[in-house]
């Protein structure tokens, strides 16, 4: 060591920039190891957020309804009164209370504070007999007094909005004028009253006190003034014999619900107001049991009858083969115990909520046939009950005169799991059934997201395309595999395994625009080709055998298929050539309405047949090329074993590869039929995409794939609809990623093995 | 006579082994190879014929057809399709033709004229037409709007007047046309790109006013910078609108003057006209140049008559831009990935869990994909950055709806397996002992994957980003649901600033194809159009995919060698 100093400081430096340098690499490293580690795991996260998010988004339709209690408050307004009705408007800020007095009390909906108290402006010292509140989108409601009058009342909110701040104003307004209106001319007290009123008609059901049940029907008469006058209709309905204790009238005016003492309902049809006939009378509940509340459904087709024994019943009516209407008991909810007190339903959905005596208090959905939330909110019986136009708070009066103020979470009360996959009875229908029909130009429809007849569909279609993929591909695998020359091999597998990747799009656009007018030309011989074509095959392969010796060395072994080629393009030419000459001798000349008139079966141009071509058509690759790698990956030494102790190539093949591969066969078939599942752009072009559910040929299909390319668009973010749709997507991505599980795994089982032998 | 029989029993023997040696099966899946071979074949034939077929001028059929037994018309087309139809039908549809075959040829004529006859297409029966002939002036020509026309030339006018009805009245209207044409272009060029750029600012403008409103700034200046540019926007406008004027005056004063076949006297402005030809008079040269010309007009111009007709530029565009977009973010990604699933990640029973699920993910539907980039991409993220960035547009939204970037991040997200179990492969075929020696030198691990793996990797991942490509561009379900549109207004790449619009909507060559077969309403008319279309699709599909492969093999050639 007697180097000079300046080379050890250059040294020491050059040592020190070098421990540098490798703490820098070394830093570098750690970070590369840590953005990489961050970066992979960040992008496998991502994959997996996709299903964490579909479910999410779908959650909401599987979670039960709650409340919350904001306000409690005594009834405001007189505290001896009685109230007969409760009502809300549309921001659920103001809350509206008619009493047995006569008054109307407005008052906040959260804290019981009055704002306003208005006078109906009846008749004084006449006695208020009874009272009716018809359909709540109308608002409307009518007294029905001591001297057989009645006065019709409407309660209005006018919304404005000074300093950009909503003020909410209510008044009341008399729709057929302010006098009241005579409903029986014989001046008996009126003790049950229904009103339903519309822009151009109105009518009143009343009962007198010697239960004769009356109607009066109002109708604008057109006038050139523009102001029309009410023509009035007066008539007496044939009543049941024993008192009448319920009447109801539904939105149209056209029918009548009367509930008599003995749990009868009488069904009268009052569409002709001069001649209104009672169709039916029914025992709607059990012996000796009183019907205790009666309400409609919204839109006012179906009855809903609570009974003295707790019972919750839907009817309505249904059209039977002669085109009659009978009323028809529909289903039955979750009773309640002791009598129902109150039905009320919501405004433009198929929910009621039904409270009895302790505060039971019980949401229901009819379509969906649940019980959305049941809860017990007080010690005293339920009075009075009103919902919120949307559906989103409630009022409840309790015997103790108490008014408790609820906010309502319950946005998609009609999914459960008997809406989603069983059959339902839709009104209007005369029948349950299984319906997709998301959306309508109505406000109260009955959505029918029933998810049946688009799995069906789904399974329908991959049925018909496996049913022409799966021989195809297997057996073109086998041959590509085990019997081709290589050269030939080479060639062959690319091109199919090109198609795979072919745009669906065109696929679809060739089965729509090009396949279906073809195979509705040629129906009688393409389905001739499917007999044929096999046949001349192997007739043309013995005549082959026979041939001289000469011409058989002229195409070497494995190259069959390349022979096969012009012989199968001239027996498929031949087969559509001889399709008009079948149709022509065989089915009078048009196939199309043989099949309609003899055998009664609906021919669609878009039809499972289209689909099933040719989207087998586009899962051929897939199974064909895994399929062909499982038996071509079959150990040599076995095949080899098998020759050597006779057997034929044939015998080898069946009893040895096929057994071997079998695996790698059936994930094939299981990532194909994942494919044809989810294939989407073909089925939306080659079906006609209607929801049905017929396994026919000649039909066509919706599948769960089609549906949500269809129907997404239009889906309004966070509703039942979207919501549904969303399901549908998780339904296919789960059953997908199943089936490609179960063939990844069996594969990989298939590669061991296969590494073992 | 038993020499007879004897033949018949080795007859009967020989196919009976031949049946047991199981030589017949073997034909049997032969057969079902070369069926799927030919089913692809003629796919691609198909396509190609109908595809290619278009852009060729049919010659123009002038004859009279007998519409019933008393009526005749005089009748001008071009036959698209024929067909045998059985007599028996044509009679029960009350058809009352006398005829000793069986079958009658129909024609379906692309008759045009939709403005006058109300319908492009009809079907005429071979035997009712008579006098057919193809005579050198009858004339097509194609329209901007109401399709094609047929018919004879009449004569040309100007502002009114007619300038030629003689035999140079062909030579004139083209030289015409031609100037119309050149008017057009120029017309077209104020009123997109001009006063389209007049109009984008004074929308940034607006925004910008009312972005000061929510912001509560009343910085006078800026609102006298604003006012006084909307002004000067104004006045810009109004000159280019002058000039517009004179030009449609100049381009509204060439009429030609045509006859239909069935004799009416038709003015058609040539501002209306794209072009004019008698493709009966035309030679083999002729029909060639006119194909090129077509084809030129199909890949280079934009579409006209809801999609039916013209070019297709915007959707090529349309694709090329959101696979592009696509790429930038799919690569880094799958790489990353790949590389932290096969060099980082400890090789065991997750690792193994994770693989399968990404290759499982390549086979879930696209449409769920598009499910998912729907609620996430533009309804959750695009809503939350609308709310945040563009209050000022609020209630349009600006990225709160489908557009362009949401469909490139939903289909990255969709080819995301793809990319990662190409790249995987490629680094799993690297052998061991490269890492080895490298990391003997003294390299660390970072160093090793950079200089040495990766780019050997290279050639995996670049077949991995084609194949993603390719899949990319045919994927059609899940963009419907995030962006894509049957006629985008605007391109996403233009002009004005910021140049790239990442929340415009686009148009793609796959969604067209399914919006102009299916959506259309001249279905007949535009079919041709979709073929071509579904033509080019393929083709770039599949030499996308033959790149891929090529790579790939050139690939494994090249570790064998390694290995060994």
């Amino acid at each position: 060591m007697t180097a000079p100093t300046p080379d050890t400081s250059k040294a020491l430096q050059k040592a020190l920039h070098n421990t540098r340098h490798r703490q820098l690499r070394a830093l570098k490293d750690r970070f590369a190891r840590w953005s990489i580690a961050a970066g992979g795991a960040g992008v496998i996260i991502t994959i997996v957020l996709i299903f964490f998010y579909l479910m999410w988004v779908t959650l909401p339709l599987f979670q039960s309804a709650s409340l919350h209690k904001t306000g409690q408050y005594r009834a405001p307004g007189n505290a001896d009164a009685v109230t007969w009705h409760l009502a809300m408007e549309e921001q659920h800020e103001i809350g509206v209370r008619f009493t047995d007095h006569g008054q109307v009390v407005f008052f906040a909906a959260d804290s019981g504070k009055i704002i306003s108290q208005v006078d109906s402006k009846l008749p004084t010292n006449i006695d208020i007999t009874s009272f009716a509140a018809g359909n709540p989108n109308k608002a409307t409601v009518a007294y029905g007094l001591g001297d057989g009058r009645a006065q019709v009342v409407r309660h209005i909110y006018d919304v404005t909005y000074p300093d950009d701040h909503r003020l909410i104003t209510p008044r009341l307004e008399n729709p057929l004028g302010d006098a009241p209106l005579v409903v029986d001319p014989k001046k008996h007290p009126l003790v049950q009253l229904a009103i339903q009123i519309n822009e151009d008609s109105a009518t009143l059901v009343a009962v007198t006190d010697d239960n004769r049940l009356l109607l009066l029907g109002l109708e604008k008469s057109e006038s050139l003034l523009g102001d029309g006058d009410w023509t009035t209709t007066r008539t007496t309905l044939q009543a049941p014999a024993s008192p009448i204790r319920h009447i109801i009238l539904n939105l149209d005016q056209r029918e009548l619900y009367a509930a008599d003492q003995k749990g009868r309902i009488s069904f009268y049809d009052i569409s002709d107001k001069s001649a209104p006939r009672l169709i039916q009378t029914v025992t709607a509940v059990g012996e000796s049991v009183q019907i205790s509340a009666l309400q409609f459904l919204s839109g006012g087709i179906s009855i809903l009858a609570g009974g003295s024994d707790g019972s919750l019943g839907q009817w309505f009516p249904v059209r039977d083969a002669h085109n009659n209407y009978t009323l028809r008991a529909i289903r039955r909810f979750k009773p309640l115990i002791g009598p129902v007190t109150n039905i009320t339903p919501e405004f433009n959905r198929k929910g009621f909520m039904a409270a009895g005596q302790r505060g039971q208090f019980n949401i229901y959905h009819s379509t969906a046939h649940s019980t959305v939330l049941s809860k017990i909110l007080s010690e005293y019986d339920a009075h009075q009950l009103a919902i919120a136009p949307r559906a989103n708070a409630l009022l409840l009066e309790n015997a103790n005169q108490q008014i408790q103020f609820y906010l309502v979470d319950n946005e998609h009360p009609e999914i459960s799991w008997s809406s989603l996959w069983s059959k339902v009875w839709y009104e209007g229908y005369d029948s349950p059934q299984y319906l997709w029909q998301s959306s309508s130009a109505s406000n109260d429809y009955e959505p029918k997201f029933s998810l049946m007849p688009i799995t069906f569909g789904t399974l329908k279609a991959a049925f018909y395309a496996m049913l022409f993929a799966i021989p195809l591909a297997i057996l073109g695998a086998i041959y590509t595999s085990y019997f081709m020359a290589p050269r030939m091999r080479r060639l062959v597998k690319p091109s199919i395994e090109i198609m795979e990747a072919l745009p669906t799009v065109i696929l679809g656009f060739l089965a729509g625009l090009w396949l279906a007018p073809f195979l509705e030309k040629h129906l009688p011989g393409v389905f001739s080709l499917f007999i044929i074509l096999p046949v001349g095959v192997l007739l043309f392969a013995y005549l082959w055998q026979r041939a001289p010796k000469l011409l058989r060395d002229c195409v070497p072994e494995g190259w069959e298929g390349a022979l096969l080629i012009p012989i199968i393009i001239l027996i498929s030419w031949a087969a559509i050539s001889i399709s008009q000459p079948i149709e022509q001798w065989l089915f009078q000349g048009d196939i199309r309405k043989w099949l309609s008139n003899d055998l009664g079966i609906e021919f669609d141009q878009r039809n499972s047949l289209v689909v099933g071509l040719a989207m087998g058509f586009a899962v051929i690759p897939t199974i064909f090329s895994i399929a062909e790698d499982a038996i071509f990956g079959v150990p040599k030494h076995l095949t080899q074993g098998s020759l050597a102790l006779g057997a034929t190539p044939w015998q080898t093949l069946s009893r040895v590869v096929i057994l071997t591969a079998s695996p790698g066969i059936f994930s094939a078939i299981m990532i194909g039929l994942g494919r044809a599942v989810g294939e989407t752009m073909i089925v939306l072009m080659a079906t006609g995409n209607t929801p049905v559910m017929d396994f026919s040929i000649f039909q066509g299909m919706r599948t769960l794939s089609a549906n949500v390319a269809v129907e997404m668009p239009e889906a309004e973010v966070a509703s039942t609809h979207y919501r549904v749709l969303f399901l549908a997507a998780t339904v296919l991505f789960a059953a997908t990623f199943m089936f490609n599980t179960a063939a990844e795994i069996v594969r990989q089982r298939l590669r061991k093995k296969y590494s073992n032998l | 006579m038993s020499k007879d029989k004897q033949d018949r029993q080795d007859v009967n023997d020989s196919a009976k082994s031949w049946f047991k040696s199981g030589s017949p099966w073997v034909w049997l899946t032969a057969a079902a190879v070369s069926a799927s071979i030919i089913m692809v074949a003629g796919l691609i034939a198909l396509i190609a014929v109908r595809g290619l077929g278009y852009f060729w001028p049919t010659p123009v059929l002038v004859a009279n057809y007998h519409e019933s037994d008393v009526r005749t018309v005089p009748i001008i087309g071009e036959i698209r399709d024929s067909e045998a139809v059985p007599l028996a039908r044509l009679r029960a549809n009350g058809e009352t033709i006398k005829s000793d075959n069986e079958f009658i040829t129909r024609h379906l004529l692309r008759v045009g004229n939709r403005d006058i006859q109300g319908m492009d297409f009809r079907w005429v029966l071979e035997p009712r037409l008579s006098q057919q002939h193809y005579p050198d002036d009858v004339m097509v020509i194609e329209r901007r709007e109401w399709g094609n026309f047929y018919g004879h030339l009449q004569a040309v006018k100007e502002n009114g007047k007619i300038i030629e009805e003689g035999d140079k009245t062909w030579d004139v209207l083209q030289q015409r046309i031609a100037r119309t044409q050149k008017i057009f272009g120029e017309i077209r060029e104020i009123e997109k790109d001009d006063i389209g750029a007049i109009n984008y600012r004074l929308e940034q403008l607006r925004l910008d006013e009312r972005r000061m409103e929510i912001a509560n700034d009343s910085n006078a200046d800026n609102r006298a910078s604003i006012s006084s540019e909307r002004t000067a926007l104004q006045a810009r406008y109004k000159v280019l609108q002058q000039n517009l004027a004179q030009l449609h005056i100049n381009i509204n004063r060439d009429i030609l003057v045509a006859k239909t076949g069935d004799g009416q006297v038709v003015d058609i402005p040539l501002a209306k006209v794209v072009r004019a030809y008698r493709p009966n008079a035309m030679n083999i040269l002729n029909k060639s140049l006119f194909y090129l010309e077509k084809l030129w007009e199909f890949v280079s111009d934009e579409p006209r008559e809801a999609n039916t007709e013209g070019g297709i530029l915007p959707a090529i565009f349309g694709t090329v831009m959101m696979v592009i977009l696509m790429s930038i973010f799919v690569t880094p990604f799958g790489v990353i990935a790949a590389v932290y699933l096969r060099e980082y990640a400890k090789q065991g029973p997750l690792t193994r869990t994770i693989r399968i699920a990404v290759n499982n993910l390549a086979g879930v539907p696209s449409i769920v994909y598009g499910v998912f980039g729907l609620g996430f991409f533009v309804y959750f993220l695009g809503g939350s950055l609308d709310q945040l960035f563009y209050p000022e547009a609020l209630p349009a939204p600006t990225f709160g709806t489908p557009g362009i970037l949401w469909s490139s991040l939903t289909l990255a997200l969709l080819t995301l397996p793809v990319v990662i179990v190409a790249t995987e492969e490629g680094l799993s075929r690297i052998p061991k002992s490269i890492r080895e020696g490298s990391l003997a030198l003294g390299a660390t691990k970072a160093e090793t994957l950079w200089r040495t793996v990766l780019p050997m990797a290279s050639p995996a991942m670049m077949t991995g980003l084609i194949l993603a490509v390719a899949r990319a561009a045919g994927e059609v379900a899940p963009l419907m649901l995030v962006g894509v549109v049957k006629l985008a207004p605007s391109l996403p790449l233009d002009t004005n600033a910021p140049f790239l619009h990442l929340e415009r909507k686009f148009m793609h060559l796959g969604f067209h194809i399914y919006d102009v077969g299916f959506q259309s309403p001249n279905v007949e008319a535009a079919r041709p159009l979709v073929y071509a279309t579904s033509l080019l699709l393929v083709l770039v599909i599949i030499a996308l995919n033959l790149t891929a492969i090529t790579v790939r093999n050139h690939l494994r050639e090249k570790y064998r060698a390694l290995e060994s």
